[in-house]
Formats: structure tokens, C-alpha cells, sequence
């Protein structure tokens, strides 16, 4: 048999029914539902009466508009409380499981899934969300799906596809000191463009992914979608398994072995074609900055503004001095002379454990800069938890950073937490389109360590070259 | 679903590339739980001034293109987020038919299911249409999904589409994917079962 790619082993494996023509309809494992794309599905449902099929592989939390304030006080924006109302009346309806506001298991739905074991090696994963594509990191096929597909899900448990092409970003040799999992993914996006992966699905490869923590695979799988691409993934290998061993809903002693042996097995046979290969040359990766208003507007903390001249064709040209307008910036600015006034350390992207531990390393022992507000939101309530075992909050507080609530926050602006017009923000999040962040407001992506040494010197700053206190 | 067939609509130029879900409709007003009612809200960021006026400046506020049905952007159009509000919005507001050389994947599939025609033409066509368009705030198109053929007033432009047939049969039909997919529930059965043994 010809050798298969671990994208063609997991479709393989999950299409019900295959009509030549048509789109395959595919089997799934977890769908996870939160509160903004799901009220028009649930009603979608009811007005044709029909049932949730598989309440048994479906889960649902809230995120995207909750309030990242104390739990005792209450969602005051009425028009968001509707929405949560809405989840909870639908899950009670249906018969499903959510983790509301006061559960110890909420949080980001991207988030929630690795951590309490739903997400394992193998399974194909849908949510009402694009950055559905960060379980991939597991070894999953998991793709963001709309409201109608959301509905669709919920009434059969298949999603109707058609199977995108498989494409092999590999990382080759070691990362470079300093450089992290986002600096990866913001390099790579820089590299093939907003719409490089347009059509296929990633597999990301290679000795610098491998290295990578799981924490930090999630992060590169997160933002698949800023380069176009339906999903990414990565093989498990030994870190994958020992990620997901004792993990609350994962399987257990002797079907955890079996399960094991067989997501070892995911990975792509030597000699598997893909459709499109990109080999990226870790050793030029460097702490990356983004300038403009997507996420292929990519720069090095070394680097400067671009100049829109030096641009080849017309409508990149444009591009950039529309967003250099937007952004306020002028070409030729040293990336590190940019002043900032916020900085969000947080969002599906960079959330985890392993984030805020990174973060809490850099701030230790210092102050954060007097023109700066800066907000660490972790991406659940359990990891909020493990943060606070291990004192990372304290570490926040004692350097002056706002310590919050989980959940999606300012990456969307959704809820109370946003930019105002013109405010400049270091953000760990995944998009800096126009807005994003509350109107007018300024968005910088950057990875755990750069926000966090933003927000203390008051502008980026290369933290390759950061005096850590220990 | 409402079928699509033929469309004689005023085309409304966009000329930049990767315009977001974001820029659609901005995410702080996804928080309805209707299906409908969001055409108000069809890009408020660049709509509307701070005060809540209307921005002179934009597209849609100017004579002409305020009641266009056919909307045509620069490549990678609907980057961003899965909401599938962007498409609801561009309903509601009367567009049923985006002309782009490319498109993002989950915006593009967002569009069949709900009756909206995303249309792939080259980019040299989509720069042509545009032009007219800039210079002519009642340029029409004409689009008949059946022969798969887009043409303006006086055929100067005149071009063959290609669309996939499945797609193209339930957008012509107005087909319910949900319906489709549950006449093979054997189907869904079988697969449940092999999978639990």
C-alpha cells in the first residue's frame, strides 16, 4: 500500500459515506460548543425537532463573552448575559454537560479540551470557532466550523467535507535561544502569507517542532488558520502521550496502553507525498513582532517598520500604508522604539501553563512600566488554579500586572475588556486586524515573554537579552 | 434555504485584500441569538464615525452602492473568524453574491449554507470589475448560476464560472445539508457500531 500521511490515516478513518462528487461525510469525536455561534443552531433544531445526537461527545463551556472580573459579580452586559441564558437553557433542553461560569472545568473551549483529556490523539475535533486547528497539536484532525455545520454536528455527529490538501511545513534543526513557539508560527505565517495555507491542512514537522512542549505545539497549531489552512497538526510522539496520560477524561490503565500503541501509530509513513512542502530554516528565527494588521505583518525585535515601496506588487503596497495608517506608524521605526499602553498576556493561543510560567519568569522581581496596564488572563479555571499552586500570581501582582478570570478576553473584545481608540496593546493573542481588540485599538502579536517585557520596559525590548531575577 | 438562480444586482467595489470576518461584522455584535438582524451592522467599523454617523468616506454610504446586491473584493476575502454572522449580515443587508479571485475556506463554505453565492473569478476580471464599478456607482451584473456565466450591461465583460455541481445543486435548490446527510443514517449507524467493538 502506498505510505499514507497521518491527515489521510485520520480521514481515512472517520468518513461514514464517500459519493463521488460530493463531500464525504465524516465522523466526529468531539464537538465543543460554546455561547456565541451555538443559539441559532439549538434553535435550528428545534424548529425542525430534532434531538442532539451524541450529547455523550459534545461539551460545552463559556468563554468568549464572559467577564474576566471576580465570579461574585455579576455579567452586567445584558445583551451577553442573553447569550449565556441561552447556552445553559439549550444545554438543560438537549441534555448535554456545561461548564458554566462557576465551574471549576471552565474556560477557553480550545483550552479546556487538552487540559481535562476530551482532546486525545486521533479524534477529529469541530467547534464554532476557527481556532478550532489548536487540538491538532494532539494529533487531531480539527477543523472550525460555522453555525449552520454546528447544527449539522449536533443533529448527525458527521460534518460533510470536502478533503483539502495535505501540505508539510517543516521546521528543520534546533530553535534558536530565545526564540519561542510563537515566534515559530508568526515566522512560518510571515514566510508563506495569510494565505499560504489556503486549502490544505498543515502537518508542521521537523526537529525545532518536536522540541517544541505540548503547551507550545498548541500554540503553532492555534494559528494554522492566520495562514488560511482548514488545520494543522502535529504527531504524537512520547510527549503526546505522557501529555495526555492521567488526564481527567482520558482513558485509562490498560486502554491507555492500547490507545497509545495506536496513536503512535498516526504518525506519517516514511516517504508519504504531501501536496505542497515548505522547509523553514529555524535557525533564522528570532523574537518576532507583528506591525501591521494581520498576522503575515511580521517583523524580528531586531527589525524595523517596513517602508510600503519596498514592497513588490500594488495591493501589498496598499496593504501596508493602510495598516501603517491604521497602526500609526511611521516606516524605518525600530521595532524596539514602539511605546505601548497595554499589554494582554492570554487568548487561546497562549494561555496555558507553560505561558504563564514563562511570563511570571520574565516580570519577576520588577515593576510594571507606569505608562502600561497589563492583564494576564489564564485560559481556564484549572489552570488558574495551577497558577496559583505554584505562585505564578503572586509573581503577576507583585510586579503590578492585573490577575484575572479565564477566558477569551481581550483577544476578540467581546466582553468588558478592550482597547480604546488609539490605545497601543502587546498581545499574546492570534489576530491584529483593524479592531479586533476594541475599536481604534492597536494590536501587536508577540509570544508570553515579549508581553511580558514589553510591559515592563514600557516598548518592546529583545528578550534574548532580558536580565532575569531569580 | 432561500434557492439562488439568476441575480441582477449593482456591484459594490472593495478594492483591498484579506478583508476579515472581523471587518464584516466586529465581534461585539455577534451577541444576538437570531439569525437575522444583523445587515445594521455589516461593517460598523468602517460604516459608522465614532458619534455613530455615517462615515461619508465608506462605500456603502454613498449613493448608488447603499442598495448594491453583489459585492466584490481583493483576494483571500472572509480571512479570520468561523462566524458565520459575517454571512448572515451580508444577507440581511440584501448582498447574496461575493466576487473575489480567492476566498477563505470556512467563510466559503459559510456562504453555500445560507444561500449566498461566493464567486472565484480571476483577478484580472475581479480588478476589471472593480474599475467599472469605482466609476460607475450603478454598474451592474448579471449572474445565472444555472449556465454558470456572469455578464455587465453591455457584455464587455462576459465570463464562465466554475463551481463545484453538489454545491451549485443545493444552492439551485435551496437544499438543507441536514436533510441530505440524515438519509444515510444506516450509514451513521454502521460506523457507530464498527467503532464500539
Amino acid at each position: 500500500m502506498a505510505p499514507l500521511t497521518m491527515f489521510d490515516k485520520l480521514w481515512n478513518k472517520h468518513v461514514v459515506y464517500e459519493e463521488e462528487g460530493q463531500p464525504s461525510i465524516l465522523y466526529i469525536d468531539l464537538h465543543l460548543v460554546h455561547e456565541v455561534t451555538s443559539p441559532q443552531a439549538f434553535d435550528g433544531l428545534r424548529m425542525a425537532g430534532r434531538s442532539v445526537r451524541r450529547p455523550d461527545l459534545t461539551v460545552c463551556t463559556v468563554d468568549h463573552n464572559t467577564p474576566t472580573w471576580e465570579l461574585t459579580k455579576p455579567v452586567t452586559d445584558e445583551i451577553s448575559k442573553k447569550q449565556l441564558d441561552a447556552l445553559e437553557k439549550n444545554c438543560k433542553e438537549f441534555g448535554l454537560d456545561l461548564y458554566d461560569r462557576f465551574s471549576e472545568f471552565q474556560g477557553i473551549v480550545h483550552v479546556i479540551g487538552p487540559d481535562l483529556g476530551y482532546t486525545q490523539p486521533g479524534k477529529t475535533v469541530v467547534c464554532g470557532d476557527s481556532h478550532t486547528s489548536t487540538h491538532g497539536a494532539l494529533g487531531c484532525f480539527a477543523i472550525g466550523i460555522g453555525t449552520s455545520e454546528v447544527e449539522h454536528v449536533l443533529a448527525t455527529q458527521t460534518l460533510r467535507q470536502f478533503k483539502p490538501g495535505s501540505m508539510e511545513v517543516r521546521v528543520e534543526g534546533p530553535l534558536p535561544f530565545g526564540v519561542e513557539a510563537k515566534d515559530v508560527i508568526l515566522g512560518i505565517i510571515g514566510e508563506i502569507g495569510t494565505n499560504g495555507g489556503t486549502g490544505y491542512v498543515i502537518e508542521y514537522t521537523g526537529e525545532a517542532i518536536e522540541s517544541l512542549s505540548m503547551d507550545g505545539r498548541m500554540t503553532v497549531c492555534n494559528m494554522s488558520i492566520e495562514a488560511g489552512a482548514r488545520a494543522g497538526m502535529i504527531a504524537p510522539d512520547e510527549k503526546t502521550i505522557e501529555y495526555v496520560r492521567n488526564r481527567r477524561f482520558a482513558p485509562k490503565g490498560e486502554e491507555f496502553e492500547k490507545a497509545a500503541a495506536e496513536w503512535l501509530a498516526l504518525r506519517s509513513d516514511p516517504g508519504a507525498k504531501y501536496d505542497k512542502v515548505i522547509v523553514i530554516d529555524a535557525s533564522k528565527l528570532e523574537p518576532a513582532v507583528t506591525w501591521g494588521t494581520n498576522p503575515g505583518m511580521v517583523t524580528s525585535i531586531s527589525g524595523k517598520v517596513p517602508n510600503p515601496g519596498s514592497f513588490d506588487d500594488v495591493a501589498q503596497q496598499e496593504s501596508a500604508t493602510r495598516a501603517l495608517e491604521y497602526m500609526g506608524l511611521e516606516p524605518e521605526t525600530p521595532m524596539s522604539d514602539i511605546k505601548l499602553d497595554r499589554v494582554f498576556l492570554g487568548a487561546c493561543t497562549n494561555s496555558r501553563i507553560d505561558d504563564l510560567r514563562a511570563a511570571a519568569k520574565v516580570v519577576k522581581g520588577k515593576k510594571v512600566h507606569e505608562d502600561v496596564y497589563a492583564m494576564v488572563v489564564p485560559g481556564s479555571a484549572l489552570i488558574k488554579k495551577q497558577a496559583e499552586d505554584e505562585g505564578l500570581d503572586k509573581i503577576f501582582i507583585d510586579a503590578g500586572l492585573d490577575w484575572r478570570v479565564a477566558g477569551c478576553s481581550m483577544c476578540l473584545g467581546m466582553n468588558p475588556d478592550t482597547l480604546s481608540p488609539g490605545e497601543r496593546c502587546a498581545s499574546t493573542s492570534n489576530r491584529n486586524f483593524e479592531g479586533r481588540q476594541g475599536k481604534g485599538g492597536r494590536t501587536h502579536l508577540v509570544s508570553p515573554p515579549m508581553a511580558a517585557a514589553a510591559a515592563i520596559a514600557g516598548h518592546f525590548v529583545d528578550v534574548r537579552d532580558w536580565d532575569y531575577v531569580d | 434555504m432561500k434557492a439562488f438562480n439568476q441575480y441582477s444586482r449593482t456591484v459594490i467595489p472593495m478594492n483591498r485584500v484579506n478583508i476579515d470576518t472581523d471587518q464584516i461584522i466586529p465581534a461585539v455584535y455577534l451577541k444576538r441569538i437570531e439569525r437575522d438582524g444583523y445587515g445594521e451592522f455589516l461593517f460598523a467599523r468602517w460604516r459608522y464615525n465614532e458619534d455613530g454617523s455615517e462615515n461619508k468616506e465608506f462605500i456603502l454610504n454613498q449613493e448608488g452602492y447603499r442598495e448594491g446586491g453583489i459585492l466584490v473584493g481583493g483576494n483571500n476575502f472572509g480571512c479570520g473568524s468561523s462566524r458565520e454572522h459575517a454571512p448572515w449580515a451580508l444577507n440581511d443587508y440584501g448582498i447574496r453574491c461575493v466576487i473575489a479571485p480567492s476566498f477563505a475556506d470556512i467563510f466559503y463554505n459559510n456562504c453555500f449554507q445560507n444561500g449566498l453565492l461566493p464567486l472565484k473569478l480571476p483577478e484580472e476580471v475581479v480588478q476589471q470589475i472593480i474599475d467599472k464599478a469605482e466609476n460607475n456607482p450603478n454598474f451592474n451584473l448579471h449572474i445565472d448560476l444555472e449556465s454558470q456565466r456572469v455578464w455587465d450591461d453591455d457584455e464587455e465583460i462576459s465570463i464562465g464560472f466554475d463551481i463545484d455541481q453538489f454545491r451549485k445543486y443545493c444552492l439551485m435548490n435551496g437544499l438543507d445539508d441536514i436533510g441530505l446527510t440524515l438519509e444515510n443514517e444506516d450509514k451513521i449507524k454502521n460506523f457507530e457500531s464498527a467503532q464500539e467493538n
